[in-house]
């Protein structure tokens, strides 16, 4: 952590300027992108840069998100450094192709603006899109402000490169995409020393080793292959310790599987993921100054779950209330039911669903709800 | 320094995302640490429209919405009826108001509206920023003058920096002439004289 920083710019931005603005630094060689709200700005920011000729990334305008997805994968495949971004109904209609990435083994980043799915249509956030993607090999982050948002690209990016999935880092439509915060931008010299030039394992212009991507595979072979999926994603947190280390090296800010915020010690603890993070250290400084002592367990990586760590985090806890801002149908929710797994039966765990659709949450209502 | 929080109010089109992104880079240069966000949704021109900035000395954690600012700004007097404008009216320490109607006036039609017994908390200031913009300007650019108006009422941020921010976002944009333009009527509302040029601002 010596390393001296000169060369950072203390800034105040919004989440989608500031990801634009990574992936410049990054300058990938492809992204496929089609417009949808609120991912909007990242990629208006992002083309702005490039039609200014601050990047040379071949920016492929597609009909659909559909198409969007179809053409990342396979200039993926052919052995470029691909990425893109979406949101909610984008998301849905791709979702034929988006396991496909994961299957293919393929490192595209796709930057998720959260938002509600349809119907009723609504443009704001929560974290359905994500939800409805969760089980198909892309590894999920979730970031909380907009200096996280930036650096979760780069993270993100050189995580899909080093363990060939897809990396989908995840930041709330409008709270962040839209809301201007401090931030620090890294250096070009920096970023690129980060992210380093591609060099992609196996592709299809590698005309020396031939191989076949997503071939027809019957039941001989196809349940093998989604076995050996699942033990890739079972390497990806070791993989993404190496490098939030590193980065911390470059950065000096600190990343892990989960965020720890006056957890220790504390009996009550809210576990949730993404902007409410943000509300709830507020919330939980309020309750302090009262006598009241709470904690956060912040989820960073959503996928692969860290199940070990939220047991290790939750072993003192004796009130945990899990936020899920997505609500699942029929069922305990999504973020309620990691939780339990990886406590089991012996905490009390109350569920709470918030913000759907962009609902307002107030500090005062997280204080009261733990508070008490 | 406490929570410091601020409404703006316009119609889409007159400027109220751009005045907030504005003080949130005056803030940022004097040191603070700054949040700015449009009312979330779909934009539409002349629809009512609202945006929030939020000044710490600390990092601002918070994403929860300003209900209660300190600070009032309205870019369009015909809101001032509106259920939206009047929340939390009475409460803000300041509102100004872009109007060429007396304060007095405007601090009478407030008190109306809400049924009020006594007087408002706050300090109601009434400016004709749309004759200052269309004069100095040659446009109605009023977001500029109200924003140099309560430049000259708080001590948080100084119209030194709102001109510098707004240099650095509408010098390529809009050219030399237009951008001394707005500074000048900037300036002249925050009481700092009818100046312009580098030096000034750079002091």
């Amino acid at each position: 952590m010596a390393t001296k920083r000169t060369t950072e710019k203390k800034v105040a931005l919004t989440g989608g300027f500031a990801v634009g603005e990574a992936l410049r630094q990054i300058n990938p060689d492809v992204m496929a992108v089609y417009p949808i709200t609120p991912q909007t700005p990242i990629v208006e920011a992002f083309a702005k840069k490039v039609a200014d000729g601050l990047a040379d990334t071949e920016i492929i305008k597609v009909e659909s998100e559909h198409s969007a997805m179809s053409a990342c994968i396979g200039a993926s495949a052919s052995g470029a450094r691909v990425m893109t971004a979406s949101s909610s109904q984008g998301i849905m209609y791709m979702m034929e192709v988006i396991p496909v990435a994961a299957a293919m083994h393929l490192p595209i980043v796709m930057v998720v603006a959260n938002r509600a799915i349809s119907g009723t249509i609504n443009i704001h956030n929560d974290h359905s899109d994500a939800m409805a993607m969760r089980d198909f090999g892309w590894v999920q982050i979730f970031s909380e402000s907009v200096q996280e948002a930036y650096d979760d690209v780069f993270l993100s990016l050189k995580l899909a490169e080093k363990v060939s999935l897809p990396v989908a880092p995840n930041l709330d439509g409008f709270f962040i995409t839209h809301t201007v915060e401090n931030m620090t931008l890294l250096s070009d010299e920096t970023v690129k020393k980060f992210v380093g030039e591609y060099q992609p394992k196996n592709y299809l212009f590698n005309f020396s080793e031939p191989v076949t991507f997503g071939p027809l595979t019957l039941p001989d072979s196809y349940m093998d292959i989604r076995e050996e999926l699942y033990q890739t994603m079972k390497k990806v947190p070791e993989t993404f310790r190496e490098i939030t280390r590193e980065f911390a090296e470059i950065s000096g800010r600190e990343y892990d599987f989960v965020e720890k915020y006056k957890l220790e010690g504390a009996e009550k603890v809210i576990v949730a993921m993404g902007s409410i993070a943000g509300t709830i250290k507020e919330a939980i400084d309020n309750l302090e100054k009262k006598g009241i002592k709470v904690g956060l367990l912040k989820i960073k990586m959503f996928r692969p779950f860290p199940y070990k760590e939220v047991a290790e985090a939750l072993r003192e806890a004796k009130d945990v209330v899990v936020m899920d801002k997505n609500l699942s149908m029929g069922a305990k929710q999504v973020l309620e039911g990691d939780v339990f797994q990886a406590v089991g039966d012996k905490k009390k765990i109350r569920s709470v669903v918030y913000g759907l659709g962009g609902r307002d949450v107030f500090v005062k209502e997280i204080e009261e709800l733990i508070g008490g | 320094m406490k929570r410091y929080e601020i409404i703006i109010h316009g119609r889409g089109g007159q400027g109220a995302k751009t005045s907030a992104e504005l003080l949130a880079q005056a803030g940022l240069k004097s040191g603070l640490f700054v949040q700015a966000f449009p009312e979330f949704g779909p934009e539409r021109s002349g629809a009512p429209v609202r945006t929030f900035v939020r000044w710490d000395d600390k990092f601002i954690h918070s994403h929860e919405p300003v209900v209660a600012p300190e600070v009032i700004l309205i870019l369009d007097d015909t809101l001032l009826k509106t259920k939206t404008v009047l929340q939390n009216i009475h409460l803000a320490n300041l509102v100004v108001i872009n109007s060429g109607k007396s304060s007095f006036e405007l601090e009478k039609e407030i008190v109306q509206a809400l049924n009020l017994v006594e007087e408002l908390k706050g300090k109601i200031i009434s400016i004709d920023a749309s004759g200052i913009a269309r004069e100095i300007i040659g446009q109605n650019r009023a977001n500029t003058v109200i924003l140099g108006r309560f430049a000259k009422e708080t001590d948080k941020i100084n119209v030194n920096n709102l001109a510098e921010a707004f240099r650095e976002k509408y010098l390529a944009k809009i050219g030399e002439d237009l951008t001394e333009k707005n500074i000048r009527a900037m300036r002249m509302a925050a009481g700092v004289g009818d100046v312009s040029g580098q030096e000034q601002i750079n002091n």
